[in-house]
């Protein structure tokens, strides 16, 4: 189907099914039961996976099938983020214009610093790309305010022109982001038993849009062109002297990794139309880059996987606090509850990012292919058993 | 006139003369070997014809074009191809994704965006690919990974992906060093039935004696950095010159 072989087929499918059903799946725990906090079915994180989706999708066609290790990913999509806003401010509320500048204005930039960067291989080339990254950061935080409005962030106001719009509403507020009269924050709410079940527009438009990067990530891995980065990664000193230029390759798919992540930046500010500096830094680089390392690099649901793992820990653990601690634990005696909690303290709330490394470090350690390695570690372990019990039937050959 | 003309070609390393006036004239479809002691500029000779270095002066010319000045991939589509010292293949792909590279670069040249088709869709590609497998008889091979090859396997992959660009002149660089005895003869024989069964000029940088003079038409002996001797292979044997350059003086 669509020009994919059946296992391929299969997984755009059991994403689709998932991304879909997201509200349902992720919302299992009644509201106001205790485990409620768990739930990540509401709109603002189900985007936040969705998006942060696409952008690793985009930096795995770079790091993983090239394995040039960008450590700037972050400035496309800052930049992506300003050029949706700007385009919100100038022309037009709807989503589209916005997104599809976002792609165009990273996509020119990526052209720019993947050409100069592309020069050095290994950690000479990251180093290159953390130093451009910064710079970005630098001149949106500093010296570009005109364009970036410093460090107050860049943010729509009553006074903006808007050609194709109106600068207010009838009721003197800033109107919001649409596609086509569809506000993006617009959410259809389903009450079903103590269940409630929230479906919002901008996600669906965020997961459709997420489905469409994830297809095409695949058609470029199986294509001629995805062979050709996987030979950039293997040996590159064979693809010279096999007649290919391995530099117009490496741009190719920097630039496109680029695209990628501007995607995600004017999706970002579709939902929310304000973009700062500090998505530009080089936390917001280093994060897309352990999505990549914790979900799988060079496989193709491992980014999505691990995109939607640490937005989950970074939005769920950081709100358990000492008081919920202390609740869960009430039912031990008092000196051992406080014990406990305190152990327990450091690893949640602000300290959430000590639990990450933890759990990177050890995924990064036993689970080298990441969190798609430790599925197929399970699935053998299943099938092994399987296998075992039909060769005990047979006679073993003899030494 | 032979496809390959190089002429008083000199390089410098320093202090080191590397090469000094150096001519060579590899003749189409000969298998010409060039041997010589260690340190005798061998390998500096096959970088400078590949793109890898670029002589301080004299002239490279292939084919009727000169190659100096070019990339390395701008000279393998001008149909030199080279075979390493230790075999240079793509060690996290295929063995039949290793084939297809090659016809890929033969088909569409250094550089083309081609990200929507599916590879295995390609079926000219695939074709040529499994037929230069069943002709390297690897066919067997085809969806093992290279990295758990011998290396007498990855030394046959490596110098079919060569061949399935067609070259004009096939460069081969040490193609038997570190090999053991068997898988020597067994390149030999395979580097015998190119020659036999292809239009093809091979230059060949050779160690071993064996494998010299079971293959080669043409032989010229380098000596630090200079052409001491060109000649057949049953004349250089006996050439006073060459047992000197190989033993030192002789008592």
């Amino acid at each position: 189907m669509l020009g994919l072989n059946k296992k391929d087929t299969t997984l755009l499918l059991v994403v689709a099914i998932l991304t879909l059903c997201a509200p349902f799946i992720l919302n299992p725990f009644p509201e106001g039961s205790a485990l409620a906090q768990f739930n990540a079915g509401y709109p603002d994180l189900m985007q936040r996976f969705v998006i942060f989706g696409i952008f690793a999708i985009g930096f795995n066609i770079l790091f993983g099938l090239t394995g040039y290790l960008s450590f700037g990913h972050a400035a496309f999509l800052g930049v992506g983020s300003y050029s949706a806003v700007w385009m919100f401010k100038l022309l037009s509320m709807n989503v589209i214009p916005a997104i599809i500048l976002s792609m165009i204005v990273s996509g020119l930039f990526a052209v720019v610093i993947g050409f100069v960067s592309l020069r050095r291989s290994g950690i000479y080339f990251s180093i290159l790309t953390l130093a451009f990254a910064q710079m970005s950061f630098n001149l949106a935080y500093s010296v570009l305010t005109p364009i970036t409005n410093g460090e107050t962030g860049l943010q729509l106001t009553l006074n903006d022109p808007r050609i194709l719009g109106m600068s207010a509403t009838a009721d003197g507020s800033i109107p919001v982001t649409s596609l086509f009269g569809l506000e993006m924050r617009s959410t259809y709410q389903m009450e079903v038993g103590a269940w409630l079940f929230q479906f919002n527009a901008g996600y669906y438009l965020c997961a459709a849009i997420m489905l469409l990067a994830f297809y095409l990530a695949i058609r470029i891995f199986r294509s001629p062109f995805g062979m050709m980065l996987r030979a950039v990664k293997s040996n590159q000193q064979r693809m010279r002297y096999t007649g290919l230029n391995p530099r117009p390759y490496t741009l190719a798919a920097f630039v496109i990794s680029g695209m990628y992540a501007g995607l995600a930046g004017g999706l970002m500010a579709s939902m929310d139309p304000l973009a700062g500096a500090e998505r530009m830094q080089w936390t917001a680089s280093g994060e897309v880059v352990l999505m990549t390392i914790l979900g799988g690099a060079g496989t193709l649901i491992g980014p999505v996987l691990g995109a939607g793992f640490i937005k989950y820990f970074e939005n769920i653990f950081s709100k358990i606090n000492d008081n919920v601690l202390h609740s869960w634990f009430s039912f031990l005696p008092d000196g051992l509850e406080d014990f406990i909690v305190t152990i327990v303290h450091p690893f949640i709330g602000k300290g959430w990012h000590l639990t990450l490394g933890i759990l990177f470090m050890l995924v990064v350690i036993f689970l080298p292919g990441g969190l798609v390695e430790g599925g197929q570690r399970i699935a053998r372990l299943f099938r092994g058993k399987k296998t075992a019990n039909t060769s005990k039937t047979k006679t073993e050959p003899a030494e | 006139m032979g496809i390959l003309e190089v002429k008083g070609v000199n390089k410098r390393f320093g202090g080191l003369q590397a090469l000094g006036d150096v001519n060579l004239s590899v003749r189409e479809n000969t298998v010409h070997a060039i041997i010589g002691p260690n340190g005798a500029g061998k390998s500096t000779l096959l970088n400078c014809l590949v793109g890898k270095l670029i002589p301080d002066t004299g002239s490279v010319m292939f084919d009727g074009q000169s190659v100096l000045g070019r990339q390395p991939h701008e000279i393998n589509q001008m149909g030199i191809s080279r075979v390493f010292q230790t075999p240079e293949i793509f060690g996290d792909l295929t063995v039949m994704e290793n084939m297809m590279i090659p016809i890929f670069a033969k088909r569409d040249g250094a550089f083309r965006m081609h990200a929507v088709g599916n590879m295995m869709s390609e079926k000219g590609i695939v074709e040529a690919a499994e037929k230069m497998l069943v002709d390297m008889n690897m066919a067997d091979k085809r969806d093992m990974h290279t990295a758990s090859m011998s290396r007498g396997d990855k030394r046959r992959l490596e110098i079919g992906m060569c061949l399935a660009q067609e070259p004009k002149l096939l460069l081969l660089d040490e193609p038997t060093a570190g090999m053991a005895r068997a898988d020597t003869n067994n390149t030999i024989d395979l580097l015998k039935q190119i020659k036999e069964e292809r239009d093809i000029t091979i230059a060949i940088i050779e160690h071993d004696m064996h494998v010299v003079f079971s293959l080669a038409d043409r032989i010229t002996v380098l000596a630090q950095g200079t052409p001491l001797v060109e000649d057949d292979p049953q004349n250089i044997k006996g050439n006073p010159k060459v047992r000197e350059a190989y033993l030192g003086e002789t008592a």
